[in-house]
Order: structure tokens, then C-alpha cells, then sequence
């Protein structure tokens, strides 16, 4: 078990670093979302009525979209060592299988939390006033983390079946658009009712919801609930299936 | 033995890649896959690094059953795959050090371990530079480098000179020379005849998945005797006509016959009577001393008449 612990832990070093590295794929993380956000706040926002300060309903939504990203690039990296002989090397020497995805998928969360700081810090600057104490700072940050670790080790078992690197991006795709589904940027009720059927029941409303909600001091209800348990169920999901791909990947 | 593989078979889908290998290494010795693209070299050696697992066979690396006990067979042996396993965003040193704390020798072993590859493989001044500034050759150091971390019984060597200049190809043979020096055992593969013949004490050439041969590279040269007579004719035709004639082995891209020879002035004058008496006149002559690539072509010609 320590072992699996070490060897895990100098995976997650490698994968920090060449992320540091990568400063392409680092800039576009936290510039995306930023722009994002100028742009809903600056430009959509002032015809979107949500019966508050635009900015105020947004950040969340604009925090949801950076994971979406984060995840994208988590499986490219994912797919990127698959692909590139660094798996047969890994493999070949008396390592733990799962470190070479473990050490990805907490390189993203970590990228992820810088990019959202960044993002939060922007907001406030643009005129973004959270109402929350610090236990609803630590319960808003707490579900985004867990949201996050379902989403990377989700993008992690999308990265261990691609095929290329491209195919990677291109299947990590819906996680980029399913926000826009959700009540991230306007709120269900004005969307037609087949689509609203899809945005109240995706997962991404309640997490969506309840961090506004915690952040904000809008009533959450039972969502908080409901987004723990996606949440939790995701990032189960999620382990397993990567786990499992990662297994059928490599075994031939 | 330190290698042992007997009955060795893996298909993929209805096609057999491996039909029934059976190989044998010894300690400290280097022993050469050789065969053309296709022949099945790298299925062989993902198996016996555990990577790929086989149909059937008996297979034991350092004692170890390479299908039952995948993970003692992984802390004896290190891989050199075909394309250089490198991280290029992470620098030289970087990459040793990661390997070496994967390796289980603790921090300062690893950077210890690393700091002396570096200097072996004349990288000292690359060292904290990103790989992807390295050149081709330079990689395939690192990556050689990588694999020597543990000191491992065996190096599975995959093609280690496939696309190298001439130049990084002879520090290359040097530096599998220098670990063999070091009583390491070496099992790779390679296109080029010339390669097995410089380094490997036994040569297994394999084609379409079966051994073809097996031996020294001098047993190998004895299996098409003595000198060769090679005949360059300017179209197939000729070429047709002059094997009918003579027999030998054809190679049909390069428009050459190769006869067997005793390297005698008498015996070129008679091959070049019968050729002027049959209307073929060849455009060149050379003779040689038997090299690897007349027993490649000589197993692989053989391969597609019925004997």
C-alpha cells in the first residue's frame, strides 16, 4: 500500500509538472473561462433578467465551464501517455497500474482549483458580491472538488479508450457543452420544455444551484442534496469505469 | 537460462502472429530477433516484458513465469520500446529521477543514479534542458539511460537503431556493448542484419511468425556456404532466365542473382560462358564473403517454393 502511495505521489509530481509545462493548454484554462465571463457578464447579461445582479447568478455557471475545459485536457494528456510508449515503460517496470491515471486526474483538480481561484478573484473584481460565511465557502468548495474528481477521473477513462489524442478531444466535448444546458446562464424555467427536462435532471444544475446558493444566500432546498449524491455517484461511476478502460486498454 | 520461452503462440483475431517460438538465452549473452516488419519481434518481446500476454507457451524470465508472476518478472528487467519513452516537457534529469523513485530507490538514490547516467550517456550538459530540445539521438540515450535506473537483469531492446544517423547508430552499439561488459543480459530485435551480426552472440531470424533459423551469426553465414557470386542483370526477364540456369537465390527488387561460389576465376568464366550461351549477359559481377543478408534472403526465398 505504501508503495502504491509513493508511486502515485511521483505520478502526480510528473503530471503537475509537465502541466506547468504545457502553458499552452494552462493559459487557455483560465483565460477561456475568463473571457467567458466578460462576455456574459458584459454582453448577454444585461438581457438575461434572473431577478438579480447578472454576475452574481454567472460564476458558478463560469466555475462548472472551467472543469468542463479542465476535463478536455486531462483526457488529452491521458491519451497523449497511452499512445506515446510512456505506458509501456511504465508498465513494463513494477509499478501500480492506477498511478499513472491517479496522478493525472490530481494534476487536473489541482489546475482546476488554480483556475477557479483565478476566476473567482476576477469576478470580484468585476463586481461579483458573495453573501457566504466561511462554512458555506467550505461546503460551495468542498462540492466543487468533488465535482471535479468525478469529472477528471471520468476524463481520465474517456483518455484511456480514445484512440489519438484528437479523438480525446473530441469525446470530452459534451463536457463542454453540457453546461450550457443547465441553469449555469439562464434559468431552466425560460427554456422549452424538452430542454428543460434535460437541464433540470442533469447533474450539473443541483451542483450548479447549490454553490450559487451557498455563495449567494439563495434557498438551495433539497438540490444540496441531490448534487452530493451525483456528485458521489459520478465520481464512483467514474472510478470504476476508468479504472476498468484503462485495464481493457492495456490488456492485449 | 535467463530467458525460456517454448511453444510460444499469440494470434490476434484469426491471424497468428506467433506460431510456436521456442527460444532460449543465455546469462549475460546478447541474443538477436531479426526479421522484417510483420515477423512477430515485437509481439515476442511485449510478451516476455509482460506487457502483452500470450495464447500459449511456457515462458520464464529470471526464473520468473512471466504470465503467473508478471510483477517479480517487472522488478528484474527494463524495456526499450521502438519509440523513444521519453517525456519531452520534462528535462533528462527529470525523467531519470522520476524512473528511479518508481524504481524505489528514494530520493537521493535517485538523483544519484540519475547524476551518473547522465555523465555514462554524455548528457551532463543536456541534462536540465527539456528532452524535446534533444536530438534524435540524444533521446534515444535518455531513453536507454532510463532503462538502466534499476540495474536490471535483462534489457528488452525493441529496434534500438530504427531511424538513427550512422553516427548515433555506432554510440548505440557502444553503449549495448558496454552493458554487456557489465554481465547484463541483452535480447533485442532489429531490421538490419549488420546489427545482429555486431552484436549478438545468437541470432534467431524469424519470418511470418515461425523461427526460420536460429544460431551464431557464423552458423547463420555456413547455412549459404561459401562465397557468393552476385549477378546484376538489367530486367526480370534476364534475371528469370539465369536463375532457371543456375539456381541461387533472387532478389528481384535489385534485379541480382546469387550463386554460390568457391571464388575461383574457373568458376566466374563458366557462369559467364552458360549465361553468354542462354543470351543473358549480366551488368555487373561482384563476389563477397557470405553476410547476413544472403541468409535472410536465402530463408526468406526459400520460404516461397515448395521444397
Amino acid at each position: 500500500m505504501s508503495h502504491a502511495i509513493a508511486d502515485s505521489m511521483t505520478m502526480i509530481g510528473r503530471s503537475i509538472r509537465l502541466g506547468k509545462r504545457n502553458v499552452d493548454t494552462l493559459i487557455m484554462s483560465i483565460v477561456l473561462p475568463l473571457l467567458m465571463m466578460a462576455l456574459f457578464v458584459y454582453v448577454f447579461g444585461g438581457a438575461i433578467d434572473t431577478g438579480t445582479e447578472y454576475i452574481n447568478y454567472v460564476v458558478p455557471g463560469i466555475i462548472l465551464l472551467c472543469t468542463g475545459y479542465g476535463a478536455a485536457s486531462t483526457a488529452m494528456s491521458v491519451t497523449d501517455d497511452m499512445t506515446s510508449g510512456m505506458i509501456d515503460r511504465l508498465r513494463s517496470m513494477p509499478i501500480r497500474g492506477f498511478a499513472v491515471l491517479t496522478g493525472h486526474v490530481v494534476a487536473s483538480v489541482a489546475r482546476n482549483a488554480l483556475s477557479t481561484t483565478i476566476v473567482v478573484g476576477a469576478a470580484v473584481a468585476m463586481g461579483f458580491r458573495p453573501s457566504a460565511s466561511p462554512l458555506e465557502w467550505a461546503a460551495a468548495a468542498g462540492l466543487l472538488l468533488l465535482y471535479v474528481l468525478a469529472l477528471s477521473w471520468l476524463a481520465a477513462g474517456l483518455g484511456a479508450v480514445a484512440k489519438s489524442v484528437e479523438s480525446a478531444s473530441a469525446l470530452s466535448f459534451f463536457m463542454l457543452f453540457l453546461p450550457y444546458l443547465s441553469s449555469a446562464f439562464v434559468p431552466t424555467h425560460t427554456m422549452p420544455s424538452f430542454l428543460r427536462g434535460i437541464s433540470e435532471h442533469e447533474p450539473i444544475t443541483p451542483v450548479i444551484e447549490t454553490v450559487r446558493g451557498l455563495l449567494t444566500g439563495v434557498p438551495i432546498g433539497d438540490r444540496g442534496w441531490i448534487a452530493l449524491a451525483w456528485s458521489v455517484g459520478l465520481l464512483l461511476a467514474s472510478f470504476v469505469l476508468a479504472t476498468a478502460l484503462y485495464r481493457r486498454r492495456v490488456d492485449d | 537460462m535467463i530467458v525460456e520461452a517454448t511453444g510460444l503462440r499469440k494470434a490476434y483475431g484469426s491471424t497468428a502472429v506467433l506460431d510456436g517460438i521456442d527460444l532460449e538465452v543465455a546469462e549475460g549473452s546478447v541474443f538477436a530477433l531479426l526479421g522484417p516488419n510483420g515477423a512477430g519481434k515485437t509481439t515476442t518481446i511485449r510478451i516476455l516484458s509482460t506487457l502483452s500476454r500470450p495464447d500459449a507457451g511456457r515462458l520464464r524470465v529470471a526464473g520468473f513465469d512471466v504470465v503467473r508472476e508478471p510483477a517479480a518478472v517487472r522488478g528484474v528487467i527494463s524495456l526499450t520500446g521502438q519509440y523513444a519513452a521519453v517525456d519531452a516537457e520534462q528535462t533528462g534529469r527529470e525523467n531519470l529521477v522520476m524512473v528511479g523513485r518508481l524504481m524505489r530507490l528514494g530520493r537521493p538514490g535517485a538523483k544519484a543514479r540519475a547524476a551518473a547516467l547522465l555523465e555514462r550517456f554524455d548528457l551532463v550538459d543536456a541534462a536540465d534542458r527539456r528532452v524535446k530540445t534533444y536530438s534524435g539521438g540524444m533521446r534515444r540515450r535518455l531513453d536507454l539511460a532510463m532503462s538502466l535506473v534499476a540495474a536490471p537483469k535483462v534489457i528488452f531492446l525493441d529496434e534500438p537503431t530504427t531511424g538513427l544517423d550512422p553516427a548515433s547508430r555506432t554510440t548505440m552499439w557502444d553503449a549495448i556493448r558496454d552493458l554487456v561488459r557489465t554481465g547484463t543480459t541483452i535480447f533485442l530485435t532489429t531490421q538490419y542484419l549488420e546489427e545482429a551480426d555486431r552484436l549478438a552472440d545468437r541470432i534467431m531470424v524469424l519470418a511470418g511468425g515461425k523461427v526460420a533459423a536460429h544460431g551464431t551469426a557464423d552458423d547463420l553465414k555456413a547455412r549459404v556456404g561459401g562465397d557468393r557470386l552476385d549477378l546484376r542483370f538489367t530486367s526480370a526477364a534476364a534475371l528469370d532466365v539465369a536463375a532457371h540456369l543456375l539456381g541461387g537465390f533472387t532478389d528481384h527488387e535489385r534485379l541480382v542473382l546469387s550463386v554460390a561460389s568457391d571464388g575461383s576465376a574457373a568458376h566466374l568464366h563458366t557462369v559467364l560462358d552458360d549465361l553468354r550461351a542462354a543470351a543473358v549477359v549480366p551488368a555487373q559481377v561482384s563476389s563477397h564473403r557470405p553476410t547476413l543478408d544472403d541468409v535472410f534472403l536465402a530463408l526468406t526465398a526459400r520460404e516461397g517454393v515448395p521444397a
